[in-house]
């Protein structure tokens, strides 16, 4: 054996030692383990302490160590620190293996004997792997300065601005005919009750008019290829048929376009907009579009009355799709939500009871810019409520639909309920379960509107029905609740139900996710890299997520998180290069038999299939700077051609057979067997 | 296609839900089903053996189970009465998750010379048969005699869709199936808000007034709709709501008359079997003159107009947009 291990066992305070006995546990490595290579084995309190480190650092030194496992904590919070000072001392980081006796240990065990033991196991894995660990060198890229922003919503918004502001080209693709969102449908914004649409316009207007953003609306991404630095992506413009060099956005065509449609997009169903349209008056660009399937020309083909009226001649009915390609350095998704399905719980009667409006519905209803001009009306057109229900957590905290809180309801509704007697005077009922009201000004908000008399019933609503019962209820809404504080049910009779519903990932956000290569969580939110400490990464490198698509989110945490995600891509950028893990798969062509199943598994894309040509065979290769070395196609590969450096099929059997080297139920003195020479 | 049946206590020559067998025997040529009776089945234990004593009840169930599980090799039983739809179904699946359970039950069986093998026969209710094995197309292509002039109150029941042991068979708070049904038959269906509620079950033998409450509940908004009558999916239902429904006007003192029929009579009336043949008359609250409307009087092959909808005002705001409107069967 010639190489010189050293062994270091953490205490983390009493995170590790109130469990492991770490004194035994590195006395036994340095005596049972020494023949196979244990030259010294330490115990410390906090082995990732400057101290800690040192001492590391001075063994390397002092006496000559080739290898160094430390067992500590997962090697997802503190790898980079023992392989930096392995470095600083001269020693390949890559030849420093760590051994989680925290996470996989002390924390999820009660026997402290049996925790000893597992943790000796564990370090005898260490060390039959470390022997068989390679020294690499990161791989380094040059990083393209552009960068890509998917979705044009506030999150968006806010990501292209700070970084064109601070010098580098942002493309910013967004879907609809314009940017804006969400936000741009509400009318006032919580707790302040600022008016939504003179915040964001001047925004919007910024993107629209900035020097380093080129605004790609009625746009959308269908193919990403590379990797972080360099990635090459498609956007299909759709037709407009409106040619946007010739159009001034008089709004001319869309006054004379004899066909109404209900507008299901913008206006939430709530409202009519033309086969030729711009979403709202303060859209940007202020470039309408034809909606094909709806514009009596593309159907029946006569009409053109937008052509015939268009003072510039800007209306081309022959426009096709164009597909241009991208050269960008990093991506931010930013794509938001999608609201609840209310017609889902059948039981509260939306679509089949006229009064009952979902949260996005309302939003139109009361904005001045809406279809009612801001007068808060029953379906008639006419009636002014007299009553009102909103009811919480529609689609949300419910094991039927979505298990987890939607995060802006509570505060949603609370700003309902006070549009309503505002503006109706109203009595307004609020049938929550639980109010949370947290962040900043949130709470007083809560105050006021409970100040200004709307009442709060606590309970889940069992059902909105219009069959009268009781006297009063003929004629109107029927609220079934058990009211949990007084434990009894009740039926209160309302004009106006609003349903606050719940938020829900893009209908097509695992599309999105794959075509970008990252993953959705069980709900469906795209997966940050860490939720705490890294919540605007994702395990791809390059790629970003901001806002809503991470998770259910308010206007000011989309807007933190555009901002966060910004600084992150702008940082990137201002690197000029990035390293990259060096931990790859690789391709022995000579054994690959070409049967592709790595193809198709690889979730990063990083395989390719090199055609078989006169003087070779055909065979798949791996592009290191794509592969995250997940190990799938190692694991997967039936020839065994796949190597996956720092995870050789060498390394985990001898880890494994580490692992298995301590008899079970042994005395706790290492009662270690001579291991069988592992096999090469 | 062939099934085993379990018809339940209430369906016995006798019992008040016999017109619901009579009608349903008449309408299975039509259907092209068969229905073989399991032999010698017992009781499903209602709605109260349960909170007795368990294990009595699942034994119960078993052996009605067990016996079907040899009735030809039949894999699939009818059990036309909601409750013993749910007893029978629920039963199965508490078998099916537990094997402790499952060697119990089964060593009461043994007693009598049986044995049951959890999973072996699904029951199904008489309703999700017709609109799913039979289907709508095949019935549409039946109907001689369409129901239309008649405005019906499609009445599910608590149990047929709750909890779904089997996986849902309909939408549990809003069920549909039987709405399309009848308008495929011609009728007019109305919208019936209360169709999934409770009919009281066997609360009438407990409390009178809980009962005749949850039965007015269901007759007022019938007739709040302007439905001809009730139609409905299970005999306890019908019992409640027929058999109760002059008990519960003198309760309250109100004078509601809407008749209560089963839907398997209604597909008899709109395929062109005679009212005696489908056991119609057994009712208590009359329903000749609800079907007046559609029977010797008014030739029926004559399509009525569809009433005129109410203008609605210009300033009205759309409805939302239901992009997945079920598809309309043609007749």
């Amino acid at each position: 054996m010639t190489e010189r291990i050293g062994v270091y066992v953490c205490h983390c305070g009493s995170n590790i030692a109130g469990m492991v006995d770490v004194a035994e546990v590195a006395k036994w490595a340095g005596e049972k383990l020494a023949s196979r290579g244990v030259v010294v084995a330490r115990d410390y309190k906090f082995m990732c302490s400057s101290t800690g480190q040192e001492i590391i650092q001075k063994d390397i030194k002092e006496l000559g160590l080739t290898r160094v496992v430390v067992a500590a904590c997962s090697p997802h919070l503190h790898e980079p620190t023992f392989r930096t000072a392995c470095e600083r001392a001269g020693l390949n980081p890559y030849l420093c293996e760590m051994v989680s006796i925290r996470e996989q240990v002390s924390w999820v065990h009660t026997d402290k004997a049996a925790a000893t033991e597992k943790s000796k196991a564990m370090i005898a894995g260490g060390v039959e792997r470390v022997i068989y660990n390679e020294p690499l060198e990161p791989l380094r890229v040059p990083i393209n300065p552009n960068t890509l922003v998917v979705g044009g919503g506030i999150a968006g918004i806010q990501a292209a601005l700070e970084i064109a502001d601070q010098g580098t080209h942002v493309y910013l693709v967004e879907r609809e005919p314009s940017i804006g969102g969400h936000m741009a449908q509400f009318d006032k914004t919580f707790p302040t009750l600022d008016c939504s649409a003179c915040i964001l316009t001047p925004k919007m207007v910024q993107v629209g008019n900035h020097p380093n953003i080129t605004l790609l609306s009625y746009s959308e991404v269908t193919n990403v290829d590379g990797y972080v630095g360099n990635f090459t992506v498609t956007v299909k413009k759709k037709a407009r048929y409106v040619n946007t060099d010739l159009c001034n956005g008089c709004g001319l065509c869309q006054e004379k376009c004899p066909k109404k449609v209900i507008d299901t997009v913008f206006e939430a169903g709530l409202g009519y907009r033309k086969a030729i349209y711009r979403p709202f008056p303060q859209a940007v660009p202020k470039y309408p579009v034809i909606d094909r399937e709806n514009c009596t020309f593309f159907q029946k083909g006569t009409c053109k009355a937008c052509q015939k009226f268009c003072p510039t001649g800007a209306i081309d009915f022959n426009q096709k799709d164009e597909y241009i390609t991208l050269q960008v350095g990093n991506c931010i998704l930013a794509t938001g939500y999608d609201v609840f399905d209310a017609r889902r719980i059948s039981q509260y009667g939306y679509g089949r009871l006229a009064n009952v409006f979902t949260s996005l519905e309302f939003e139109r209803l009361s904005n001045a810019a809406g279809p009612t001009g801001g007068k808060i009306v029953l379906r008639d057109g006419v009636t002014v409520p007299q009553t009102v229900g909103i009811i919480h957590c529609v689609g949300s905290r419910d094991k039927h639909y979505n298990n987890y809180c939607s995060v802006i309801c509570c505060m949603q509704s609370l700003k309902f309920a006070h549009l309503v007697k505002e503006r109706t005077g109203a009595t307004v009922y609020n049938f929550y379960m639980d109010m949370r009201t947290a962040y900043k000004d949130y709470d007083e908000f809560y105050q006021r509107v409970l100040e200004e008399g709307t009442l709060f019933v606590r309970g889940r609503v069992a059902e909105v029905t219009d069959a009268a019962r009781l006297p009063g209820e003929e004629g109107k809404l029927i609220i079934q609740v058990e009211d949990t504080f007084i434990g009894k049910q009740r039926r209160i009779p309302v004009d106006m139900v609003i349903l606050s519903v719940g938020l829900e990932p893009r209908r097509d956000a695992k599309e999105l996710g794959k075509l970008f290569g990252i993953s959705c969580a069980a709900a469906g939110w795209f997966i940050e890299r860490h939720p705490k400490l890294d919540p605007v990464a994702t395990m791809t490198e390059g790629i970003f997520i901001a806002g809503a698509c991470q998770g259910p989110k308010d206007i000011p945490a989309s807007v933190a998180q555009g901002a966060a995600a910004a600084a992150r891509v702008v940082g990137k950028i201002q690197q000029k290069e990035i390293s990259i893990e060096p931990i790859r798969a690789s391709i022995d062509k000579e054994r690959c038999s070409a049967c592709r199943i790595c193809n198709n598994l690889c979730p990063f894309k990083a395989i390719r299939f090199v055609e078989a040509t006169e003087n070779e065979p055909a065979y798949s290769e791996v592009n290191p700077a794509l592969c995250q070395g997940c190990g799938t196609c190692v694991a997967a590969c039936p020839s065994g051609a796949i190597h996956g450096t720092a995870f050789s099929t060498q390394q985990i059997i001898a880890q494994i057979d580490g692992l298995t080297s301590l008899k079970p139920g042994g005395d706790g003195h290492g009662a270690r067997v001579e291991a069988e020479p592992v096999p090469a | 296609m062939r099934y085993s049946v379990f018809p339940g206590c209430s369906l016995e020559k006798g019992a008040i839900g016999y017109p619901y067998w009579q009608s349903i025997e008449a309408i299975l040529p039509h259907l092209g089903i068969e229905l073989v009776e399991v032999d010698d089945w017992n009781c499903c234990g209602a709605t109260e053996y349960i909170a007795l004593n368990r294990m009595a009840a699942y034994a119960l169930v078993a052996r009605t189970l067990a016996l079907a599980a040899k009735t030809d090799g039949l894999r699939e039983m009818v059990a036309p009465c909601s409750a013993c739809y749910l007893n029978l179904s629920k039963a199965d699946t508490y078998l099916t998750q537990d094997s402790v359970l499952a060697e119990k039950v089964n060593r009461a069986l043994a007693a009598g010379g049986l044995h049951y093998h959890p999973g072996s026969v699904k029951t199904r209710h008489l309703l999700d048969v017709i609109v799913n094995d039979v289907g709508y197309k095949a019935i549409a292509q039946k109907v001689t005699k369409p129901l239309t002039g008649l405005r019906i109150a499609p009445y599910y029941g608590c149990l047929i869709g709750r909890p779904a042991f089997y996986g849902q068979i309909d939408d549990p708070e809003y069920p549909v199936t039987l709405d399309k049904l009848l308008r495929v038959l011609g009728a007019e269906v109305v919208d019936y808000p209360v169709k999934a509620h409770c009919c009281g079950g066997h609360m009438t033998q407990i409390s009178e007034a809980t009962a005749f409450d949850l039965i007015r509940r269901l007759i007022k908004s019938a007739a709040d709709t302007q439905a001809d009558l009730i139609v409905t999916v299970c005999p306890m239902c019908q019992m409640n709501l027929d058999g109760f429904q002059n008990a519960m006007n003198r309760y309250f003192k109100t004078d509601y008359r809407i008749p209560v029929l089963y839907f398997t009579q209604m597909i008899g009336l709109a395929f062109g079997e005679s009212a005696r043949a489908l056991g119609i008359g057994a009712e208590i609250v009359d329903a000749r003159p609800a079907l007046s409307r559609i029977g010797v009087e008014v030739p029926p092959v004559e399509e009525a107009r569809p009433a005129r909808r109410a203008r609605r005002p210009k300033e009205a705001l759309p409805m939302p947009v239901m992009p997945e409107e079920e598809e309309e069967v043609e007749l």
